[in-house]
């Protein structure tokens, strides 16, 4: 039976960078992984966009658990589905986002994880996005808020093909 | 100041080795009131499903056509308030349950991923625990569920059926996916 669950490629950082981008994604897959272990320059965010959409295209809605509070939030036209705010310098944060469908003539769903304890504080999040454009995604890119992720930072996409 | 990374795809890295496969898939080409997955082999140590599409009700998840022993707790946040619940005694998975009522507006809109996890579902001595995540946008109103749910049976899933609410639908171009994963 032929591979179902591939790792299509992988970025690990060298230097400082403020973004990862993944670019000619083939579509000969249902649907896209992409697991993102972070650090950053400053308390940032990680930004999920596709084909390098910087529009107000994007939307999400959240559920979040910091420790002590359990809230929920909505954003409306904006202009990537982000992530956590406020990666830590020197402890990981985990993303992760399934992208479904990505190669169709729909609108965009992605279920997105974003998870980091530090010992006192932290924060568990999973939220939905959409991507308003029906094209299909070649690119997939996760960028900053603010700051730079650091070196050693990991970005991997897979591919998750079916029957 | 921007200093990008950028990985191009040549191909594919390659190589993902058979520990995730797709045993079968449905997509739907014209509205239907149900999907089932059937003579699903025991060979796997745990079963994904994972749907893409919207219905107008639903949805409801039974195993084997065993339509009892199903209870569930679930997280649900809709952009506003984080709840919690929990229901016993069901006939099934779902429909305000473990998984997230369809967005509606069939497929030209939001559509509604699900992922269900099920572990040692080929066992014949545990009852079945699953854990789902689902949800919908739609740039202005939506749902993220995280579920988690006990099927009190110590029989071994041979099929399972994806159903909607009674006199509603899967809308077509809804795509369910059946993967296995093995263990070492």
């Amino acid at each position: 039976m032929p591979a179902t669950y591939e790792p299509i490629a992988t970025a690990t950082l060298g230097s400082a960078a403020a973004s990862i981008t993944f670019s000619s994604i083939p579509a000969t897959y249902t649907d896209l992984r992409l697991v993102v272990v972070a650090t950053a320059s400053t308390g940032t965010s990680e930004n999920l966009r596709f084909n390098s959409d910087t529009g107000t295209n994007y939307s999400r809605t959240r559920i979040t658990g910091n420790g002590s509070t359990a809230a929920s939030f909505g954003i409306t036209n904006a202009d990537s589905i982000v992530g956590f705010n406020g990666i830590s310098t020197t402890i990981p944060a985990l993303f992760t986002a399934d992208i479904f469908s990505y190669a169709n003539n729909t609108n965009k769903t992605v279920l997105y994880t974003e998870n980091t304890d530090r010992n006192g504080s932290g924060i568990v999040e999973y939220g939905v996005g959409l991507w308003r454009n029906t094209s299909a995604i070649t690119n997939v890119s996760i960028s900053t808020g603010s700051g730079t992720f650091n070196t050693g930072t990991t970005a991997t996409l897979y591919g998750i093909k079916n029957a | 100041m921007l200093n990008s990374i950028v990985a191009f795809l040549n191909g594919g890295a390659g190589g993902g080795g058979g520990s995730f496969e797709s045993i079968a898939t449905s997509t739907l080409g014209t509205d239907t009131q149900s999907v089932t997955f059937s003579s699903i082999p025991s060979t796997y140590v745990a079963l994904q499903l994972r749907i893409r599409g919207n219905s107008n009700g639903g949805p409801k998840i039974t195993f084997n056509s065993n339509g009892t022993g199903y209870s569930e707790h679930r997280l649900v946040g809709n952009g506003a308030t984080a709840s919690a619940g929990g229901s016993t005694g069901n006939a099934d998975f779902g429909n305000q349950g473990a998984l997230v009522p369809g967005g509606g507006g069939g497929l030209s809109g939001q559509l509604t991923a699900y992922i269900l996890d099920i572990h040692d579902y080929q066992s014949t001595t545990k009852n079945k625990t699953i854990r789902t995540i689902s949800g919908f946008d739609a740039n202005g109103s939506g749902s993220i569920r995280l579920g988690s749910g006990l099927w009190a049976n110590t029989a071994a899933i041979n099929t399972i059926k994806i159903d909607s609410d009674t006199g509603s639908v899967w809308y077509a171009g809804t795509v369910f996916s059946l993967y296995g994963i093995k263990g070492a």
